[in-house]
């Protein structure tokens, strides 16, 4: 298919740096959304487990925090039960009628993505707090660490290296979803796809470029996350803090380097 | 006898409709080293953890050198410094290295320089036979090491008492050895604590007082030789009787 190639070649000629553009929009908001969404996530699942002594807390402290749990509660429901395309439209016209602001559409694109993520993260970061053993925080306490210290420093980081595997699906989710700001005039890839295909009638040779640089984004993302993960999860070996020679030879591996040992033996 | 840092009056605990501990009157002496036995379920680990308030107790007071730590007014984060607890898993600080787990708490609670901690860290570290291993993780090191350093760990904090919840019920045999060493040390050098244990051995040569528990009350409280050598109560002798047929 001559044709194919050609038309590819062609499209990459005339609107090459209108996808670029376009991928680079796409990266910036899924960035900058993932980001911010994680930090309203953790806020979100930090307040949601909080816990509460009836005994010690005053009854005013108990009001005001079952009143912002219903009120995250309602957030989080609603931004997940409802499809992002339609909270773009809502949020970006009604902020314009209803309040009479003009947001602009970056604006408004880094706030819905992020706000829509923070939805997802919250349940991701209260699931994550729930995993970490209970052990976790009684050796804390029994330290005497607080509420806060004991989530800063214990469970909270954690928490972190739990959920970085859904912290990468949101942000490989967000590359694709952010499409839909389309209707609130962002000219993201996939615009830059629909005006390119649009302008040479090249449909199938424009969306075969798009799958392309979408790919490469996430592939791109994937990898970068495990590199954090397994950085994150430290050496799988320690020095010991001696200078005697004997007691390195006993029990300085944890997973012992397959590979190594193999090149050892022979 | 010195005067008592913890009196324990009335004190109940009660999951639901389950009562845990039944009117509980206890006290420790400075110096003291108490051990506690009994079946498993008899409430020794809920008074355990009562007297370090991870468990809230129903009714009751706990006096921790005269002052009634159940009231309040009084902070539990800010009590639990004074105390120190070693549990039955470890519960080392799984992010943090050996040092670090030594570390966090002097310089996060106490509020000492990172110098200071780290100090005191290797100290107690070295005291517990775990210096080589400051650059471990905890998910690297046998139960018995993670035990070690749960102990240094609560050692550098400078607690007043320090509480044991069968410290080595989770261990493998021969790393039980290890640990009891290190309390056995401890009981030596004047530390006051309060262990709750099915080592028997272990009791009887360490402690200077044992209390035998039942079904959330202290059936039977006295010196170990009386304890083990010609214990007064029935469900005493009884308890002892399977213990040393095991």
């Amino acid at each position: 298919m001559p044709s194919f190639f050609e038309n590819i070649a062609e499209l990459l000629q005339r609107y090459g740096m209108t996808y670029l553009s376009g991928a680079g929009t796409t990266l910036l908001i899924s960035l900058v959304g993932t980001f911010f969404g994680c930090v309203i996530g953790f806020l979100v699942g930090i307040v949601q487990t909080i816990p509460v002594d009836k005994k010690r807390d005053s009854k005013f402290k108990r009001v005001i925090l079952a009143v912002v749990r219903a009120i995250l509660r309602a957030y989080v429901e609603i931004f997940r039960g409802t499809p992002m395309i339609v909270q773009a439209v809502f949020i970006y016209y009604g902020a314009r009628i209803v309040f009479g602001i003009n947001m602009g559409m970056w604006t408004a694109a880094f706030f819905i993505v992020s706000i829509n993520t923070g939805a997802y993260m919250a349940e991701t970061v209260r699931g994550g707090i729930m995993s970490i053993d209970v052990g976790q925080t009684e050796g804390a306490k029994a330290i005497g660490m607080n509420h806060l210290q004991t989530m800063l420093y214990v469970v909270l980081p954690q928490t972190f290296r739990v959920i970085i595997p859904q912290i990468g699906n949101n942000y490989i989710i967000n590359i694709k979803d952010t499409s839909v700001l389309s209707v609130i005039s962002i000219t993201d890839l996939f615009f830059a796809h629909k005006s390119a295909a649009g302008a040479l009638y090249t449909y199938f040779e424009s969306a075969t470029i798009v799958m392309v640089i979408y790919l490469t984004m996430t592939l791109v993302t994937s990898f970068l996350l495990r590199m954090l993960e397994k950085k994150m999860g430290g050496s799988d070996h320690y020095d010991l803090a001696t200078k005697d020679t004997l007691a390195l030879t006993s029990g300085t591996y944890n997973f012992p380097d397959k590979k190594k040992s193999e090149v050892d033996h022979k | 006898m010195s005067e008592p840092i913890l009196q324990i009056n009335h004190l109940s605990k009660s999951f639901g409709a389950h009562e845990v501990l039944k009117d509980i009157d206890f006290h420790v002496c400075n110096g003291d080293v108490t051990t506690i036995i009994g079946a498993s379920g008899s409430g020794k680990s809920t008074l355990l953890r009562c007297i370090n308030l991870l468990e809230e107790p129903t009714s009751g007071e706990i006096l921790y050198n005269g002052s009634d730590i159940t009231a309040k007014s009084v902070d539990p984060a800010s009590y639990r410094a004074k105390v120190g607890m070693v549990f039955q898993s470890f519960n080392l600080f799984n992010n943090m290295s050996v040092l670090k787990n030594c570390m966090i708490g002097q310089t996060k609670v106490l509020k000492r320089s990172k110098e200071e901690a780290e100090a005191n860290a290797m100290k107690f570290l070295k005291h517990v036979g775990m210096d080589p291993y400051i650059h471990a993780k905890p998910a690297q090191l046998s139960g018995g090491m993670k035990q070690r350093v749960a102990i240094a760990r609560a050692l550098a904090m400078d607690p007043e008492i320090l509480l044991f919840d069968e410290p080595t019920s989770a261990l493998d045999p021969q790393m039980v050895g290890e640990v009891l060493a290190v309390m056995r040390d401890l009981a030596k050098s004047g530390m006051t604590m309060l262990i709750v244990t099915h080592e028997m051995a272990f009791a009887r040569d360490v402690s200077s007082r044992v209390v035998f528990m039942k079904d959330g009350v202290i059936c039977e409280d006295g010196a170990p030789e009386q304890i083990f050598g010609n214990p007064k109560e029935e469900a005493t002798k009884e308890f002892l009787a399977r213990f040393m047929n095991n």
